[in-house]
């Protein structure tokens, strides 16, 4: 068995402690204002969407624009739980309700969209999203569209460690046994199940962990952000989340993450300019597409072993 | 019963509307296999145009309609060439992409140009309510309607009689047989862009004189729902498209008279849900076995 603590996830985990100090320690001296401390929120929660999504997209190779709804349970769970019982035992009783709720959601979508292929799915995953959005816009506790006001319950330290929790177990997942299944239907469902692979079985895990997930960011968006309303989750949303994937290249985590925190900032910067902000936006968007079409990173990874490979050739040239 | 035919009346009004918009989904998904969610924006686009012919050049309702139309084809004409032709042998995500990145474009050219406000439409016709049977049917309605007709019979002349039609059934069955047949198939998709969107703009005018507001961002909602419309008779299909966007017109209305307007919306959404699940190829699609 391989040690743990190698020299790889040493680095890693070097690296997210010392980007959690760094940022930490900027906010707390000021230097990062409040403005861009909510910047950073937005980043932290929509990499862990972008991951979550990536899982079902990048990994297992299904086409899904419900992302927007699993959030919207995640959201309004951990919303109401806040409301009811308050303050952070609420969250947490409500990220575990949106998060069992979830999981049961995304089996009930699952079993019988992901016969579908592609753009079928696709829109029909879009249409249970909406479906998801119009019923909590007709219900009492949601309060419908107003929305629900909260108070801020989450800190940043915890929406920090949930972002690399969740990478965690995206990253693992796609490492692991069902994971390769996953890689494995993505490339060739059909291929796959010739091979004894149980396809059904795997996409519909592929899809349960990503809404799951999914709702963390629903929970820690409700947590955070003081007020959430469904007119946050419609399919513009979903639309977001997966160009943030594809941008950044399905089936790259580190491509998603780099691909957030490269469009949040893009996002930020193009505030100044509110006029013409969307159609930078979207020709960047075009441009990108016509250029790079398989995204930043394509299905590369970035890791620690590659590097190092990479400095070693480099010193074993130069010797 | 009386609710029940005057809501199948105003369905059909805007059944047409979603029918016309699927027509270009349908088309354009046929021939080159992509989601053009551009194209929900061309008729909000139409729509503009309409308006802005009618309010600048002081013309009449058909002269309008043909300007509108004419002003799409071309927008459409043009995205394809710079946005899509690019893309021609990329995923088809990419493709998608790209076709959202033009939709926000052009949602958010408009609202810079002319407002993010509500424009009211200028009324070019007179609106007269006639009472028949207990039913109400206005000018409106039935000038939706029929224009709506004259349009498809004349598309399907196009695609049926003509040489540039049969070159359009040709590369939506096989573009590289097409080609190899010495079809142009570029000139071909090109011109299925532009059929597609004229129809979209003549539908942005009509519901333009029908509700007699347009906002840049009108084509979202309907661009969904003439999707949904088109995937509902079998994308690719014309006369699925027809059939199915005056299909879902009529539910929607249905439902709205019937006391459920907060749940239309997702009405629509159930529908294109049971009809994937039970039927993926659409109401008058074929199964196609997959080749290994």
């Amino acid at each position: 068995m391989k040690k743990l603590f190698n020299r790889n996830n040493l680095c890693w985990l070097i690296l997210c402690f010392g980007s959690y100090f760094v940022l930490m320690g900027l906010m707390s001296a000021g230097i990062i204002n409040p403005v861009y401390q909510t910047v950073i929120q937005t980043i932290i929660v929509n990499i862990i969407l972008a991951v979550s999504l990536n899982l079902i997209i990048g990994i297992c190779g299904q086409f899904s624009l419900g992302h927007a709804g699993f959030m919207c349970v995640g959201a309004y769970c951990a919303g109401i739980m806040i409301k009811q019982i308050g303050g952070i035992e609420g969250f947490v009783i409500g990220i575990l309700i949106g998060m069992v709720l979830n999981a049961l959601i995304a089996l009930v979508v699952a079993i019988p969209t992901l016969r579908l292929k592609g753009d079928y799915l696709a829109i029909a995953t879009l249409g249970f999203g909406e479906i998801i959005r119009i019923i909590v816009l007709n219900m009492e506790i949601t309060n419908g569209a107003a929305g629900l006001v909260l108070p801020r319950v989450v800190n940043f330290t915890m929406m920090y460690f949930m972002m690399a929790l969740a990478i965690l177990i995206i990253v693992n997942f796609g490492r692991s046994a069902a994971g390769r299944a996953c890689i494995s239907i993505r490339e060739d469902e059909i291929a796959s199940e010739a091979m004894g692979i149980n396809t059904t079985k795997y996409k519909i895990l592929a899809f349960i962990i990503g809404a799951v997930i999914a709702s963390w960011a629903g929970a820690l968006y409700a947590g955070n952000f003081y007020i959430i309303k469904p007119g946050m989750f419609t399919f513009n949303k979903s639309i977001d989340i997966l160009v943030i994937v594809v941008f950044g290249g399905m089936g790259s985590i580190t491509g998603s993450v780099i691909a957030a925190i490269v469009l949040g900032l893009i996002n930020t910067f193009l505030q100044n300019f509110a006029g013409i902000r969307m159609i930078v936006y979207a020709l960047a968007l075009i441009l990108i597409m016509i250029f790079r079409p398989s995204g930043l990173l394509g299905t590369k990874e970035f890791t620690f072993s590659s590097l190092f490979e990479k400095l070693k050739k480099k010193k074993g040239a130069k010797s | 019963m009386t609710v029940f035919f005057q809501q199948l009346i105003n369905g059909l009004s805007l059944g047409s509307i979603y029918a016309l918009i699927a027509l270009g989904y349908t088309m354009v998904y046929g021939i080159i296999k992509l989601i053009n969610f551009a194209h929900g924006d061309i008729y909000m686009l139409g729509a503009y145009f309409g308006f802005l012919a009618i309010t600048y050049l002081h013309v009449g309702f058909i002269p309008a309609i043909l300007i509108a139309m004419a002003g799409s084809a071309l927008v459409g004409v043009v995205i394809e060439r710079i946005a899509y032709k690019p893309l021609r042998n990329a995923t088809r995500i990419a493709a998608l992409i790209t076709a959202i990145g033009v939709s926000y474009f052009l949602e958010s050219g408009t609202q810079k140009i002319m407002g993010t406000t509500p424009r009211s439409f200028p009324q070019v016709l007179n609106n007269e309510v006639y009472m028949i049977a207990g039913l109400r049917i206005t000018t409106h309605q039935i000038v939706i309607f029929v224009t709506t007709i004259l349009l498809m019979i004349l598309l399907q002349f196009i695609v049926k009689r003509t040489k540039i039609g049969r070159a359009m059934r040709a590369v939506s069955t096989d573009a590289n047989a097409a080609r190899l047949m010495g079809i142009n198939v570029d000139a071909t998709i090109s011109f299925t862009f532009a059929i597609g969107s004229a129809l979209a703009g003549a539908a942005g005018v009509l519901v333009g004189i029908y509700y007699s507001s347009i906002n840049p961002l009108m084509g979202m909602l309907p661009g969904v729902k003439a999707f949904i419309a088109a995937v509902f008779g079998g994308i690719g299909i014309i006369p699925g498209a027809m059939f199915g966007g005056f299909f879902i017109g009529i539910c929607e209305s249905i439902v709205t008279g019937y006391g459920g307007s907060l749940f239309k919306d997702a009405v629509v959404y159930v529908i294109l849900i049971v009809i994937l699940v039970i039927k993926p190829a659409g109401l008058l699609g074929k199964n196609v076995k997959e080749k290994v």
